[in-house]
Parts: structure tokens; C-alpha cells; sequence
């Protein structure tokens, strides 16, 4: 055996002794989501009564398990036992949990799903971890997990970023010391027959974009991670960062051997605190094992990548913004060609791929190509991480196989919405569009989501049910790519402009409806010509709303009406006393004290109604959200009165 | 705060690395000073031999840099698409109310700025608020005191 093979050896002994542990491991997930919901306290109090109660643990932080409606998230594993997964954990269930640990019972209260194997993805093995028969519930049949198939973040809430060791005892670096046995053409070949396509949105084929840098003549070439997940409404490239930095390192490293650079940047947002750290600590290990810097693994081949910080702005996510950034100007994109792939950063060849798409690259080259062509539709190969929030029960992250349908997504796995129905779904952050509910059949894929307006982005998936208006989400839109245009082209500078001052028009209620025709011809006019992504697809958000919810745009200007109830001034909010049963709930969150009780009903002195006064109600909607009877009603201003006013 | 040219030079020869040194070195002027002021500016444009234009260009297009004095603890509401669907909106307006300031200035007593964020990437928990970095998630109007009383009078806690 070579060296680089007794290090992995040892890395992997060392890996499945500390994730399979002869005592009790604990993992608290601590990536930002966790922490945003409390997980730093549930961790410190967990060491604390560990302490206290002279418990023999493990206790370990993880990144994020995905379900992240259910933060904090611990998971308990005791030798011989399915690893238990508790959600929303507090202190008094980390008691009980301890007590579980000191001999006692493991809680049944919050417990999500137990987990009775771990699927090793790069090797296909399976490790059982309790010869028991499963009994529920069994996580990766819970509704949530059901759909999913975990490529990318396959380690994200399993593993300790911080242990390379656990990385490896996973399969990690398995992919790179293969890679390195192989010839950077091969490899290349092998990530163009896999049908990857860049997952930062645009979808061009990941083989194709390595060939041409390859091809460019010169020594000096760079390879750059883009992690300015600058998408409001995605978080997927967080996750991966928090959560298994290694595979986006190894990814990185098996990309520059194909393409032939020596240097690698990763460009990530300050916004992500957590993630740079992990990415540091991550270098640093994977240097002192040699998977990273001089001589790699004994090949010859040299590597070395650094973290460059971006500093807010939205545009940098386009490939040469970015380059521009690094070189220390203002982040403004310039035309292509040239390419980057001909002249980038600093003018040298440069191929520049999103987290998610580095993070497929170990698994491509493990599994090699046909497994991965396995996966996915005709023209969309692989899964697809999206972020999915909204009016949905269950928030989180979810991994799908291409072609899942976004009702498999939207309602299966995130539980479709609670009281009030569903509207619309949101892919592609400003750059997309919303799809009607209507059309939830349609597939995950490329061509699919592009052909309804809308495109598959870098994996925001935002749900809107019918308390969202759909003229205020172009608005938001809008504002936003105003406010991140560069400023370079004045189509996209003066265009963006123009079109939120007439979207502000129609949500105060004073625009008229030929405004609807200057609105289109505005859009089409700034998508012609900008010169970048954000300017191209600035009006999406815009042109497919008109599209689907042309109808909710004429009700603002003609009727003066928001059905929505969202465009404050544009409706009024009534009780409908035949809903209602006088629980009073909307009268306990009224901030501005405008739900009042009108008396009692047929003697019976519980059944009081309530009304709003109309003189008082600052249309917060806090009532709307409220009820959970549906009695609270959208009307129009000037519209039948329900209330008894 | 007041920050010497000797130590801004120290700064600069601090960041020798070549891949996005300029942001590097102004990162750390800001999170020093609070601020960019003129004269770090125009030491960083000496040292590196770069025109002072370039230096402002990218001090004023990068969001997370300020010409202005920014307060002891930056409080940043979140304004991603979930947290504008689940009210950020309203969270905006109880913090105006709470610190008595508008989005984008400072309070008077130069404890707290006020800022509107894209997207801090915990939208699972919108409406979120992040504070020096540390965020506080499912926000809603009437939480608002309660997390800014934990950062209020000096430093936390």
C-alpha cells in the first residue's frame, strides 16, 4: 500500500470509531440555522449536565440535518441502538434526553425519526447500526425525508465539519486520490458523459466549461468556487459549506488536476460567518494530511486554495463581477467573450462553478458517470438541492432527483400549507418567477421550469399561499434588483427604475390600466439590453406573474382592490360572524386594540363576536394570520359590510 | 474609533495575500474604525500605488462598507423573500419604534445602526434579525425588545 492510501486507511479507522463510537454520541446541529433557533444554548447545556451527571458522552456538533422547521435538532446514538432524532430540543427535553443517557428511557416526545442505517453514498455500503427491526418512526420515511435523495449534502448534519477523519470515514478524498490516478482528460470526460450542469442557476454542462479552460495555452489558470449565495430565499450553499466543507475542497482539488490550475479561490459571502470559519478549518486539515498543497498524495500535483471574502453586492455573483471583486475593484460585470475560461482572473484561464456543483464532483468521479445518468431526466441529470420556505408547515432544505415534481416538493415534503391555500411557488429568487399552483405537476428540471417562466436558479423555493399578493412580490423583486443593479447599463439601471415606480403606482392604488402595457414593454426592453444575468432577468419576476396573475394586477388598478390583502389602503379587513366563534384570539393580537367584542350571542355568555374598527385597524393582518377558523375576511374597500358595524 | 495612520499601514502589511487584498484591507479598517474614513483611504491608495477612485468605487459599492460612523452593534433585519413574506416589514417598524432611529441611521447615542440586510440565509426561521452577527430567529413585532435588551447599555450581557 502507498502512503496516500495508509492515510485515507487511518483517516477512515479514525473516522468510524469517533461516528461509531462504544459510548453515546450526541450531535447538536450548529450550523446558523440551528444556532438562529437556539442550538448554542441546548449545546452548552448538554456539556454542562454531561458534566454534572459524570456522563461518558460524545457530544459533537454537526451542520444541518435539512428539516429545519425542526431546530434545534439533536440526534442520540447509543451503541447497538437506531440513532434517535429529536427536533425543537430545549432544555427541558435535553433533561430528559440525559436521563435516557444515564440508563433511564430516551424520550418520546419530540422525537422526528430514528435512523436505523447509514447509506455511505461514494461506496454504496450500508453500515447497520442496531440489529433491531425498524419500528416508526424511521426518519427517512417520515413525509419530509421521503422524497429525498442526498447526493450533495449527503454528510451535512451527519458528520463534525471539523474532522476530516469523520469526512473520510464517509468515503471523502476516496474520489480524489482515484482522480489523481487517472488522466485530466479522463476525468473531464467523465463529468461531460454525467450530464452535470452548473447549479448556480444557469445550467451550463459542468464538462464543457473544464474543457475550454483546459484548453487555453499558458501555465497559470485558476479555478473559483462561487459561494456568494447572494439569492434571498436560498441558503442551500450555506448549508453545505456549514455542514461538509470537505467536499467542496475535494471537488475543487479534483477540478483543478482536470483543468490544469494550481490555485483555487473560494468566493464567499461575509454574510456567512460560520461558513468562511469552517472553510479555513477545513484548508488547514486538509493541508496537514496532504490532500491539499505540494505534492499532493504523492502525485506531483500541487494545489492550494484560498478564501476570498465577498462584501455585499448581488451582481457578484456574475462570473465576472466576481473576477473583478477579487482583483479589487468594484464588482461590475464586463461583456463576454472573452470568457472567463480564456481570460479571467487576471487574465488567465478561469473556471468558475457554484458550491453545489464542485459538491457533486466527488461523487461523480466515486460512482462514476452512469450512476449519476441514472438520476434525473433526459436533460437534467442529478439532484437538486433546494431551500424551501414560506407558508409551508415544514421549513428546510430538501435534496431531490431531477424530474421530482414540484408537487412532490412543495406539498409532500414541505406539507403543503396549513389553513390557507396555496397560491404559488417562487424558483429563482429575482431572477425566476412564480409558478401557479396549478401547474405543481411540472417537473424539476432545466427546460421544464424555463418553459413556465420561470427557471430553476440556485435553489430558492419560496411558497406563497393566498394571503401573498402577487403585484407586491414583483415589487419586491423589483426593489431589490434596483437596488443591486451596478449601475453600468442604463436599461438595467434606468429600466429597473421605471418599472418599480409603476409597480408602486398599482400597489397605492393610482395607476390606470394602460400602465399594465408600459409594465411589459418596460420588462422585455431591459431584458434585451442589459449586459449581464441580473439585468436579463430582472423583469422575470415581473413577466410571469403578469402571466399567471394578470387578473390580480387588474383588480389593483380598476377596483382599487388588493384580494390578497396586502396593499395597504386596498382593502379592509371584516369578521365574518357566521365563521366566527367568539374565541377572541384576534382581539388579544390586535396591537393597535381595533377588534373589539360586540356582545354576547343568544344569551350564551361565551359565544361573544368580535369586529373590527375600521377607524383603528392599521392592516397589520396580525388577526388574519390569527384565526384559526378562517373568519377573518379580504374585502374591498367600498365592499359588502359582513360586520355588524 | 480613532485609528492612527501607523496602524493603518500595519493593516495594510498585514494583507500581503494578492486575491482580493483590497477588500481584505477594508474589512479590517471597517471593523476597526467602524467606518472608512478619508484618511485610511487615501493611505491604503499610497500603499498600494492604486488611484484613490478605484478605492472609493469599491468603498461605497460593497454594502458592507460605510463613509458614516456605524454604531457600536449593527442590527441587521433581514428583508430576503421569506422573511418579506412572513413581515419583515412589521419587525422593520417595531425596531424603527424601538430605537427611536430610521433604517440606515444610527441612534444618537451611537449604541445601535439600523440596517436593512439581503438575505442572511436562515430563511427557515423568517422573520430573522441578526445582531453583531449572531442571529435571532421567528422574529415578530413584540419580541423585539426583549432580544435588543440583551445588547442595550454597553457591551453584552
Amino acid at each position: 500500500m502507498n502512503s496516500a492510501e495508509a492515510v485515507l486507511e487511518s483517516l477512515q479507522r479514525q473516522g468510524l470509531s469517533s461516528l461509531y463510537p462504544d459510548r453515546i454520541r450526541i450531535t447538536v446541529g450548529r450550523a446558523t440555522c440551528g444556532l438562529a433557533a437556539g442550538a448554542d444554548a441546548v449545546y452548552q447545556y448538554i456539556r454542562e449536565e454531561a458534566d454534572r451527571r459524570r456522563l461518558d458522552l460524545q457530544i459533537v456538533s454537526t451542520g444541518c440535518l435539512g428539516w429545519c422547521q425542526q431546530e434545534p435538532l439533536v440526534t442520540v446514538q447509543a451503541p447497538g441502538r437506531p440513532r434517535l432524532v429529536y427536533g425543537r430540543v430545549d432544555q427541558a427535553l435535553t433533561g430528559e434526553i440525559l436521563d435516557g443517557a444515564g440508563g433511564g428511557s430516551f424520550p418520546e416526545s419530540r422525537l422526528i425519526g430514528k435512523i436505523y442505517a447509514d447509506e455511505v453514498l461514494l461506496t454504496g455500503q450500508r453500515i447497520f447500526l442496531t440489529g433491531e427491526p425498524e419500528s416508526g418512526p424511521v426518519l427517512d420515511q417520515t413525509s419530509f425525508y421521503a422524497p429525498q435523495l442526498k447526493v450533495v449534502t449527503r454528510n451535512c448534519g451527519y458528520i463534525d465539519p471539523g474532522s476530516i477523519a469523520e469526512y473520510a470515514a464517509r468515503g471523502g478524498y476516496r474520489a480524489l486520490w482515484k482522480a489523481l490516478q487517472a488522466q485530466p482528460e479522463q476525468i473531464i470526460d467523465e463529468i461531460t458523459a454525467s450530464g452535470l450542469r452548473g447549479r448556480g442557476g444557469g445550467g451550463y454542462p459542468t464538462g464543457r466549461k473544464w474543457q475550454a479552460t483546459r484548453r487555453q495555452p499558458g501555465d497559470v489558470k485558476y479555478v473559483i468556487c462561487n459561494a456568494d449565495e447572494g439569492d434571498p430565499g436560498a441558503y442551500m450553499d450555506r448549508s453545505v459549506l456549514e455542514g461538509d466543507p470537505h467536499t467542496v475542497l475535494e471537488g475543487m482539488i479534483i477540478g483543478g488536476y482536470a483543468i490544469g490550475a494550481r490555485s483555487g479561490i473560494i468566493y464567499v459571502r461575509s454574510e456567512y460567518p460560520l461558513a468562511v470559519v469552517r472553510l479555513q478549518e477545513a484548508i488547514g486539515e486538509a493541508n496537514r494530511v496532504g490532500a491539499l498543497g505540494k505534492n499532493i498524495f504523492g502525485s506531483g500535483f500541487d494545489f492550494q486554495i484560498e478564501v476570498v471574502k465577498g462584501q455585499g453586492a448581488f451582481v457578484c455573483g456574475e462570473e465576472t463581477a466576481m473576477i473583478a471583486a477579487i482583483e479589487g475593484k468594484a464588482g461590475e460585470p464586463h461583456p463576454r467573450p472573452p470568457y472567463p475560461s480564456e481570460a479571467g482572473l487576471w487574465g488567465k484561464p478561469t473556471c468558475i462553478n457554484n458550491v453545489e456543483t464542485w459538491a457533486n464532483v466527488p461523487p461523480i468521479i466515486m460512482r462514476g458517470s452512469g450512476w449519476f445518468t441514472g438520476i434525473g431526466t433526459e436533460s437534467s441529470k442529478g439532484t437538486k438541492v433546494f431551500a424551501l420556505v414560506g407558508e409551508i408547515s415544514n421549513n428546510g432544505l430538501v435534496e431531490v432527483p431531477m424530474g421530482t415534481t414540484l408537487r412532490q416538493v412543495v406539498v409532500d415534503a414541505a406539507g403543503g400549507a396549513g389553513r390557507f391555500a396555496l397560491k404559488a411557488v417562487q424558483t429563482g429568487g429575482p431572477s425566476g418567477g412564480c409558478i401557479p399552483a396549478g401547474m405543481f405537476d411540472l417537473p424539476v428540471d432545466y427546460e421544464a421550469l424555463t418553459g413556465a417562466g420561470s427557471i430553476m436558479g440556485s435553489g430558492g423555493m419560496v411558497v406563497m399561499d393566498e394571503r401573498t399578493c402577487m403585484v407586491d412580490v414583483a415589487r419586491f423583486f423589483l426593489s431589490f434588483t434596483r437596488d443591486e443593479s451596478c449601475g453600468k447599463c442604463m436599461a438595467c439601471r434606468e429600466g429597473t427604475w421605471q418599472m418599480l415606480q409603476i409597480l408602486d403606482r398599482i400597489a397605492e392604488g393610482r395607476a390606470v390600466m394602460e400602465d399594465l402595457e408600459l409594465l411589459e414593454r418596460l420588462a422585455l426592453a431591459v431584458r434585451d439590453a442589459s449586459l449581464c444575468g441580473l439585468g436579463q432577468t430582472a423583469p422575470s419576476p415581473v413577466l410571469s406573474t403578469l402571466r399567471y396573475f394578470r387578473d390580480e394586477y387588474e383588480a389593483h388598478i380598476r377596483d382599487g382592490f388588493c384580494p390578497a390583502g396586502v396593499c395597504k389602503g386596498l382593502f379592509r379587513l371584516v369578521i365574518d360572524q357566521e365563521a366566527c366563534t367568539g374565541c377572541g384570539r384576534c382581539a388579544r393580537v390586535c396591537q393597535a386594540e381595533a377588534v373589539s367584542v360586540i356582545g354576547d350571542v343568544a344569551g350564551q355568555e361565551t359565544a361573544k363576536k368580535y369586529l373590527v374598527d375600521q377607524e383603528r385597524c392599521v392592516q397589520c393582518r396580525s388577526c388574519l394570520d390569527a384565526c384559526a377558523h378562517r373568519a377573518v375576511r379580504v374585502i374591498p374597500r367600498g365592499g359588502a359590510v359582513v360586520d355588524a358595524d | 474609533m480613532y485609528v492612527d495612520d501607523a496602524e493603518i499601514r500595519d493593516v495594510i502589511a498585514g494583507h500581503q495575500e494578492r486575491n482580493g487584498r483590497v477588500t481584505a484591507i477594508l474589512e479590517d479598517l471597517q471593523q476597526r474604525c467602524r467606518y472608512l474614513p478619508e484618511q485610511a483611504l487615501r493611505i491604503v491608495a499610497g500603499e498600494l500605488g492604486l488611484p484613490l477612485t478605484q478605492l472609493y468605487g469599491v468603498a461605497t459599492f460593497f454594502a458592507a462598507f460605510s463613509l458614516e460612523p456605524q454604531g457600536q452593534h449593527l442590527v441587521s433585519v433581514c428583508h430576503g423573500t421569506a422573511c418579506h413574506v412572513k413581515g419583515a416589514g412589521r419587525v422593520s417598524e417595531s425596531l424603527e419604534r424601538e430605537l427611536q432611529v430610521a433604517i440606515g441611521k444610527t441612534t444618537g447615542d451611537g449604541q445601535f445602526t439600523l440596517k436593512s440586510v439581503r438575505c442572511l440565509g436562515c430563511c427557515s426561521l423568517a422573520p430573522v434579525v441578526s445582531i453583531d452577527g449572531r442571529a435571532y430567529g421567528r422574529m415578530k413585532p413584540d419580541t423585539v425588545e426583549a432580544v435588543l435588551s440583551d445588547w442595550r447599555g454597553g457591551d453584552r450581557r
